[in-house]
C-alpha cells in the first residue's frame, strides 16, 4: 500500500529517520521510562536534524513538507518501544508549534516558533483542566485584560511536558462563559507565579505529566496568539490533524507490537512445538493482522484527503475512535501471546499494554468521538 | 471525503443503474423472494443494459469498462435490500463468467460467454460438494475422458442459479489419484442429459435459486474444457480473489444500505417523547457502526485499486472478504435492534436483511478458510518481516507534493545570504571533510561547472576538484549549498523539496549530514 502514498523520498527519509532513532533515542528510553522524563537535549537533537519542522515555514526553519512526513516521524517514533517518549517529543511539535505556526504573529514566530523548530525551546499545548477535559469550551483559567498584558489565574491538567517546557500555549478564558470567550496565548514559563507538579501515571511513563497553575501570572498582549476570543475554533481546527497524528501513532504503535509478538510466538515453544503453529493463536493474529491493515489503508486516505484541504472531522474522528480502541485489542492480546512473561518488566508487552490505554482518552475520548459522529450522520 | 476512486462518469453510471434497478428490479424484489426465484427475463434486460459485461471486451459485447465500474455496479446491487438477488447477479458477472473470459477458449467464449454478457444465459460456479466445501482439492466428481467427451459423475451442492440456470462451470477430478493437481474446470449445460437438480430450502437468499446438483454420466464435449487439462485448483485460486472481492464489498454495501434505513427508522419513530435517534447509546452505537462500514469501505476500495493495478493480493482480498461479511452480520443484527418488534416482522425489510447477511461469512471461503490463508501469509511467510529498503531516488518530486510558494520564498533568503565563492566553498568543506569521520565511499557535490569531491576510500577524507567516478553523486546549485553551509537550509529538507539531486547510493549523501553538524 506505501506505494500509494510514500515516494521513494520519503521512504529514504524514513531511513535516515530509524537510524538517527536508533542511534539517538532508542539507547536511552530505558533510562527515561525510569526516570520520568526525557532531557532536553533530546529535543535539541531532533531540532538540529530539522525534524521539528516538517511542515512548517521555511522562513522560521521549517520544511514545507507534505503530511505523509509528519506521519512517518510519527510512526517512527512510535515504533522506539516507548509511547510515552513518542508522545513527549510529538508534542512539541505536532500541539504546541503547530499552533504557532497557524495563528502566530510574526512576533510569536519569530521568538517562539523558530527556537521551537530548532529545539532550543521546549513547548507544550495546555488546554485540560482539572474540570474542563473534552469540555473544551468550559475551561476557567483566567485572563485579565491589565493595560498592556494579561494576568492569569487558574490551573491546567495532564499537561505533557509541563514541566521542562519553556513555553505554555495555553487556551484561557478572555470572554463570557462558553466557547466564544476562550483565546490561545503563549505563557512563558519564566514568568513568576507559574507552579508546576508532575502528576504520577499508569502508563507513558518516559513522558511528564503536569499539572500547573497559574497565579497573578502577567503576559504581554503581544503574546496573543490570533484574534482574541477564538481560540476555541483554532483548537477545534487543529484537532483533526492531532486526531490523525494519534490513531497514526496507535497504528504504528500496533504494528511494533504484532511484529515483536510473532517473534516471540515463532520462537517460543510449548508442546513440543513453536507457539505460532497452533491454529487458535494463528486465526488471532490473522484477525489482528487484517483489522490493523484495514485501519492503515482508511488512516493513510484520510491523511491525503485532509492534505487536500478536504473537511474530513468526521474521519479524523472515526479514525481516532478505532484506531485507538483497536491498540487496546491488541496490546491486551499480545501480552496474552507472551503468557506470564508479557506481565514481566523484562519483556515489552507490559510497557505497550500500559502506555496504550491513554489512547481513547487523550485528544478526545471515544465517548467524545462517537458524539461527535453521532452528531454529523444524525444532526 | 471525497471518494478518489470514482470519477464523474463513475458517478453518472451509478445514477443510471440505481434508476435502472428503481424501475425493473426493487418493485419485483417481493415477489421474486416469494416465489423463490428471478425471472429469466430480468438477465436479459441486464444484458441489453450492458450490465453484465463491465470488464469483457467489446468483441464479445462487453464495455470494457475500469474495475471501478463492478465496484459500483456491485454496491447499488447490494442495495436492493434482497441479498438472493445480489447473489444471483454476482455470481453471473464475477463468480462464474470470468473464467470464460480467462480460461475459455474462442469456441466456448463465442457459445458460452457472449450469451452471459448479453444476459440470454445464466451461468453457475459449481465447486461445492457435500462432503468438500472450502477444502476444494477433496472434491470427487469425476470426469474421465472417452473419445472426444469427457463422463462427468458426481454431486455437487450449494449451487447459485443451479436449478433454473443455464450454465454450469463445472470443478472436476480429472486425476483422481491426485489433490488439486488433479482440478478441471468443464463448461456443462444445464439441460446435457444425466444433469438433474433439486432446489435447497434455506435461511435467507430466498430470491435466489440454490441447487442440489446430481451428474450421472454427463457427455461433455473436450472442446467445453476451461484452459488446460489438471490446471483447475489454480484458476479457481486467482478467480477466488475476485469474487472475495465481490462478497467485501456487498458485506459493507448492505451495511450502508441497512444503516440508512435505520436511521430514517428512527428519525420517525417516537419512545418516551422523543425521536429514538435523540437517545444517546442508540446514537453511539450509529457513530461506531458507521465508522466501521467507512474504515471497511476504504480499505476495500484500496485492495481494488491493488486488484485493478494487476496485483495479486490473496492477503489483502482475504482480508478484505473477512471484515466486510463480519461488519455485515453485527450491522444487520444491531439495525435490527433499532427496529424493535418491528424488526423481526417481515413488513419492514430488516428481517431479510438480517438473514440474507448470514451467509455472507460462508460462502466464497469461510472466515475460518479466510483466517487460514491470512495466518499463512502473516506468519509463515514471515511476509511481517521489514523489506530492505532499496530506492531509486527520482530525480525531483513529481508533484506539488512541496508547498511551492515557501520555497520561493526561500530562494530569496538563500540569495541574500550567499556570500561564499566556489573557492570559499570549496577551503570550508576541505576543512570540514578532513576532520570529519571518513566516509567510506566517494561522494560528488556538482554545481554546475565547479565540482567538490570528497574521497573517503583511503583512510582520512580528501578532498579535490577533480571529476572522478563518485559512488555518490550530488547535484545542488552553489547558493542551496552555502546555504546549507552557513545552517540556513536543511540539508534533508533541501533534499526532500528537490533543491538536491542525488544519483547513486544515497547512503553516502545521508552522511553529508555529519558533515554539517
Amino acid at each position: 500500500m506505501n506505494h500509494y502514498y510514500f515516494t521513494s523520498e520519503h521512504q529514504l527519509f524514513r531511513k535516515s529517520l530509524r537510524d538517527f532513532l536508533n542511534r539517538e533515542i532508542v539507547p536511552h528510553i530505558d533510562q527515561w521510562e525510569e526516570e520520568g522524563e526525557i532531557p532536553k537535549s533530546a529535543f535539541k537533537k531532533l531540532g538540529d536534524m530539522g525534524y521539528y519542522g516538517l511542515g512548517f515555514e521555511e522562513s522560521y526553519g521549517g520544511m514545507s513538507t507534505d503530511i505523509f512526513y509528519t506521519m512517518i516521524l510519527v510512526e517512527e517514533l512510535n515504533k522506539c518501544n516507548s509511547a510515552g517518549t513518542a508522545a513527549s517529543l510529538l508534542s512539541h511539535s505536532t500541539l504546541a508549534l503547530e499552533h504557532l505556526s497557524k495563528n502566530g504573529s510574526a512576533f510569536l514566530k519569530k521568538n517562539y516558533l523558530k527556537p521551537g523548530i530548532s529545539g532550543d525551546l521546549i513547548g507544550c499545548l495546555a488546554i485540560s483542566e482539572p474540570h474542563a477535559g473534552s469540555d473544551v469550551s468550559n475551561i476557567q483559567t483566567k485572563a485579565e485584560d491589565n493595560g498592556d498584558h494579561y494576568i492569569i489565574n487558574g490551573s491546567k491538567t495532564f499537561i505533557t511536558n509541563g514541566i521542562k517546557s519553556d513555553f505554555y500555549v495555553a487556551a484561557v478564558r478572555t470572554g463570557d462563559k462558553g466557547y466564544d470567550g476562550i483565546s490561545m496565548m503563549v505563557i512563558n514559563r519564566a514568568n513568576p507565579g507559574i507552579k508546576t507538579n508532575a502528576l504520577k501515571k499508569l502508563g507513558w511513563h518516559a513522558s511528564e505529566t503536569a499539572e500547573i497553575s497559574f497565579d497573578n501570572v502577567r503576559v504581554p498582549k503581544e503574546n496573543l496568539i490570533g484574534e482574541i476570543n477564538k481560540g476555541f475554533y483554532y483548537i477545534m481546527e487543529k484537532f483533526e490533524l492531532e486526531r490523525l497524528i494519534l490513531s497514526t501513532g496507535a497504528l504504528a504503535s500496533a504494528e511494533y507490537a504484532l511484529e515483536y509478538g510473532l517473534q516471540y510466538l515463532s520462537e517460543r515453544k510449548a508442546f513440543n512445538r513453536s507457539l505460532n503453529t497452533f491454529q487458535e493463536l494463528r486465526h488471532r493474529v490473522a484477525q489482528l493482522s487484517a483489522e490493523l491493515a484495514c485501519l492503515k489503508a482508511f488512516n493513510y486516505q484520510i491523511c491525503n484527503a485532509l492534505q487536500l484541504k478536504e473537511n474530513v472531522t468526521k474521519e479524523c474522528a472515526m479514525s481516532k475512535l478505532l484506531c485507538t480502541e483497536f491498540m487496546d485489542k491488541l496490546s491486551y492480546q499480545i501480552l496474552q501471546f507472551l503468557g506470564g512473561y508479557g506481565y514481566m518488566e523484562e519483556y515489552k508487552a507490559a510497557r505497550i499494554f500500559r502506555d496504550s490505554r491513554i489512547g481513547t482518552i487523550g485528544g478526545g475520548t471515544s465517548e467524545i468521538m462517537r458524539e461527535i459522529i453521532a452528531k454529523s450522520i444524525i444532526g | 471525503m471525497k471518494n478518489y476512486y470514482f470519477n464523474e462518469e463513475h458517478e453518472l453510471f451509478r445514477q443510471g443503474l440505481r434508476d435502472f434497478l428503481n424501475k425493473e428490479v426493487v418493485p419485483n424484489i417481493e415477489k421474486w423472494e416469494e416465489e423463490q426465484r428471478i425471472p429469466k427475463e430480468i438477465f436479459k434486460k441486464f444484458g441489453d443494459m450492458g450490465y453484465l459485461g463491465l470488464n469483457y471486451p467489446e468483441k464479445y459485447g462487453g464495455i470494457d469498462a475500469d474495475f471501478f465500474y463492478a465496484v459500483v455496479f456491485t454496491e447499488e446491487i447490494s442495495k436492493v435490500f434482497s441479498g438472493g438477488f445480489m447473489a444471483a447477479f454476482a455470481v453471473q458477472q464475477f463468480m462464474s463468467s470470468p473464467y470464460l473470459m480467462k480460461h475459455g477458449s474462442d469456441f466456448i467464449k463465442e457459445k458460452y460467454l457472449t450469451k452471459a454478457i448479453s444476459g440470454d444465459a445464466i451461468c453457475s460456479i459449481a465447486i461445492s460438494e457435500p462432503n468438500a466445501g472450502s477444502d476444494v482439492a477433496n472434491i470427487r466428481t469425476t470426469a474421465v475422458r472417452e473419445g472426444n467427451h469427457y463422463i462427468v459423475n458426481g454431486s455437487k451442492t450449494f449451487i447459485t442459479s443451479g436449478v433454473y440456470g443455464d450454465v454450469l462451470i463445472t470443478v472436476v477430478k480429472t486425476k483422481p489419484e491426485e489433490g488439486f493437481n488433479g482440478i478441471s474446470l468443464l463448461v456443462i449445460d444445464r439441460d446435457a442429459e444425466g444433469v438433474s437438480a433439486t432446489k435447497l430450502k434455506k435461511l435467507g437468499w430466498h430470491a435466489s435459486d440454490t441447487a442440489e446438483l446430481s451428474f450421472d454420466n454427463v457427455k461433455v464435449p473436450v472442446e467445453n474444457l476451461l484452459g488446460e487439462e489438471n490446471h483447475g485448483f489454480f484458476y479457481l485460486m486467482d478467480g477466488l480473489q475476485l469474487e472475495r472481492l465481490v462478497g467485501a464489498i456487498g458485506g459493507y454495501a448492505g451495511s450502508e444500505a441497512a444503516l440508512d434505513y435505520s436511521l430514517q427508522y428512527m428519525s420517525e419513530r417516537e419512545a418516551f417523547g422523543r425521536p429514538i435517534n435523540k437517545f444517546q447509546v442508540l446514537r453511539h452505537r450509529v457513530a461506531q457502526m458507521s465508522s466501521e462500514i467507512e474504515s471497511i469501505k476504504y480499505f476495500v476500495y484500496h485492495c481494488c485499486r491493488l486488484h485493478a493495478d494487476g496485483e495479486y493480493v490473496v492477503k489483502e482480498c482475504s482480508m478484505a472478504k473477512l471484515l466486510g461479511t463480519e461488519l455485515s452480520d453485527k450491522v444487520m443484527y444491531q439495525c435490527l435492534q433499532f427496529f424493535g418488534g418491528y424488526g423481526y416482522m417481515e413488513e419492514y425489510k430488516m428481517a431479510r436483511m438480517f438473514r440474507d447477511s448470514r451467509i455472507g461469512t460462508i460462502g466464497g471461503g469461510t472466515s475460518e478458510i479466510m483466517r487460514e490463508i491470512i495466518a499463512k501469509m502473516v506468519i509463515d511467510d514471515k511476509s511481517y518481516q521489514k523489506s530492505t529498503n532499496t530506492h531509486i531516488i527520482k530525480s525531483k518530486p513529481t508533484n506539488g507534493s512541496m508547498n511551492g510558494s515557501s520555497k520561493t520564498n526561500n530562494n530569496t533568503n538563500n540569495q541574500k545570504n550567499t556570500t561564499m565563492s566556489y573557492e570559499s566553498t570549496f577551503n570550508t568543506m576541505k576543512e570540514k571533510a578532513e576532520s570529519a569521520q571518513p566516509l567510506g565511499s566517494v561522494l560528488k557535490l556538482n554545481f554546475g561547472e565547479n565540482r567538490i569531491v570528497i574521497d573517503g576510500t583511503k583512510g582520512a577524507n580528501q578532498v579535490s576538484g577533480e571529476d572522478i567516478d563518485a559512488n555518490c553523486t550530488v547535484d545542488v546549485s552553489l547558493d542551496d549549498f552555502t546555504s546549507m553551509l552557513n545552517g540556513d537550509l536543511n540539508p534533508m529538507g533541501a533534499f526532500m523539496s528537490g533543491k538536491m539531486k542525488v544519483k547513486g547510493d544515497t547512503g553516502v549523501a545521508l552522511k553529508l549530514q555529519t558533515l554539517f553538524s
